[in-house]
């Protein structure tokens, strides 16, 4: 796979300089670590923290998403890798208002051991109280007795943006905390994978994929999904997965949802809009109405080829988060 | 027998070069089981270790202090799930060499009991999950019950790198229950697991340090 870079060693490190020097007026990189970003705020705020983190190689998730409404701060880690404690730290200790700060991540064997440790050593150390809430929103992950198993995709947008505008809206650590497991719990997401990425270290692909062939509830690192088949058509893809997900999340005729179709980082916005329209035909078809709708690359996998759909079910508390005006070099609303 | 700061940070240095040797290996096998990074991985971490050995640490005679800092730099420079578990490991490690004023037999035989015991706990990964603990519990326990018969540390971690290589095969067989890999189910059988051989390295790199510095000695 051909890719724009230099040493692939520094790729973490150079797209982090781009982002910061592209982006002053929304973040800035801490003197104490490189891999930690806070947001610019013209304001005093003594408000709640929200941390976000994850691997590299899915922007614009997670740095895109620090501004205003969304988080205060990123701790970013390698490709595919979960930052180590000193960056999730640097951010704790920069955005603690004396609020408390809560971390927001994925569901991760790297990640819950990282923010974990993290978490322990803001308590311990600099007697910062911190809450986490983690994200497992993949259907196809595991089944649902066993949700605590699934992983965080794409629907980590939503959570992230649940906790973000509460916390701006004056709440508690508690109540953001509440607000954002509310969130994770009514959020549901199934992808489909079309092609493969490759780690910019190795060129190599993440995983063989027949041309004529798509894999059904494929993870955000490739991981392999429940079933894999030839490649259908857009409409039968998405009833499929909107199918899976309504399964797994009944929701009545009348309720209101969001609903986010993401590319997975090689698919263009044509066959995302293809996707949605879909999506929009099959809720509408059983009278659930589409409160908001998010349409493009919000949680990407390098150059992975494929798409997800994510549905929250919302009640009016979650509806007000949704709508809550935000502010992020990658993502904006008014 | 003693082993001296100087040989432990050869040990150190020589898994450096080892990882580097097989660095594109670890990533093959990974591939088959998870994202093909863990090669990738584990050389960010050790040539960070690496620049530690050669600037601040190349002085240091504490064994203590190495393998804590080793752990730490480690951490700090990969994150994932590898950071966490091979920190542990030589944090703990570190700890069982503290306040020994002589770093005998025993003391070397605590000290990879506290690190394999370190990582199980962080990771809470059981033996048969597919993870490098196929390749850590065996070697400890061989080491726990050779050192017991024989109260000799070479003999007894001789035949622990045994056991952790015949750990590490066995993963071959083995249904992925820990991490990404878990989600494969029944593909994940037939792919040896890259943590566990990496592992089954470090102790193979151990060992051989151990033992050519003995000979160094003789001779």
């Amino acid at each position: 796979m051909k890719k724009l870079m230099n040493n692939p060693t520094n790729v973490v490190d150079e797209m982090i300089e781009g982002y910061v020097k592209a982006f002053p007026n929304y973040v800035k990189q801490l003197e104490e670590n490189k891999r930690a970003l806070v947001a610019v705020r013209q304001e005093e705020t003594n408000k709640v923290g929200v941390l976000i983190g994850g691997g590299s190689g899915h922007e614009p998730a997670f740095m895109g998403y620090v501004g205003y409404g969304m988080a205060d701060g990123v701790a970013v880690g390698n490709i595919f890798a979960s930052p180590s404690p000193d960056p999730i730290v640097e951010v704790t200790k920069k955005i603690d208002n004396g609020q408390g700060v809560v971390f927001i991540y994925g569901n991760y064997a790297g990640d819950l051991m990282n923010f974990g440790m993290a978490a322990e050593i803001a308590d311990l150390e600099e007697d910062i109280k911190v809450e986490r809430v983690i994200v497992t929103d993949d259907v196809a992950s595991a089944p649902k007795e066993e949700m605590h198993k699934r992983r965080g995709i794409a629907g980590e947008f939503f959570v992230t943006k649940a906790a973000g505008a509460a916390a701006e809206k004056g709440y508690s650590i508690e109540d953001v905390v509440r607000v954002a497991k509310q969130m994770n719990d009514v959020t549901r997401t199934m992808g489909v994978g079309l092609s493969p990425c490759s780690l910019p270290q190795t060129g190599m692909p993440s995983f063989e994929l027949a041309e004529d062939e798509m894999e059904i509830g494929l993870g955000h690192h490739g991981e392999p999904g429940i079933e894999k088949g030839k490649l259908q058509t857009a409409d039968e893809v998405v009833d499929r997965l909107v199918e899976d997900i309504l399964k797994d999340m009944p929701i009545e005729s009348g309720n209101k949802v969001a609903v986010l179709v993401n590319g997975l980082g090689s698919t263009t916005n044509m066959e995302l809009y293809i996707m949605f329209r879909r999506v929009e035909q099959i809720l509408s078809s059983k009278n659930i109405h589409i409160h908001r709708s998010f349409v493009g690359s919000y949680s990407t996998s390098l150059e992975m080829g494929g798409a997800s759909v994510s549905i929250a079910k919302l009640n009016d508390e979650l509806a007000e988060m949704i709508d809550f005006a935000a502010d992020c070099p990658m993502y904006v609303q008014r | 027998m003693e082993i001296s700061a100087v040989q432990f940070k050869q040990f150190l240095m020589n898994v450096v070069e080892m990882i580097e040797e097989q660095k594109d290996y670890l990533c093959e096998l990974d591939r088959k089981l998870g994202d093909g990074d863990h090669g990738v991985t584990m050389s960010i971490g050790w040539q960070a270790v690496k620049e530690q050995l050669e600037g601040p640490l190349a002085e240091e005679q504490d064994c203590v202090k190495l393998s804590s800092t080793a752990g730490r730099t480690f951490l700090s420079a990969v994150g994932s799930s590898v950071g966490p578990l091979y920190a542990t490991g030589f944090m703990r490690g570190a700890k069982a060499l503290k306040g020994k004023e002589v770093l005998d037999d025993t003391a070397w035989k605590d000290y990879w009991v506290a690190f394999v015991d370190g990582v199980q706990e962080r990771g809470q990964a059981e033996l048969g999950d597919k993870t490098m603990m196929d390749a850590l519990i065996p070697a400890r326990n061989t080491l726990v019950d050779a050192f017991e018969q024989e109260g000799n540390f070479i003999k007894s971690i001789e035949l622990a790198v045994q056991s952790a290589k015949d750990g590490a095969a066995s993963t071959k067989d083995m249904l992925s229950k820990r991490g990404r890999s878990s989600r494969l189910g029944e593909r994940s059988i037939g792919a040896q697991d890259p943590g566990a051989t990496s592992a089954a390295a470090i102790l193979e790199v151990f060992l051989q340090t151990v033992k050519s510095s003995v000979c160094e000695s003789i001779s």
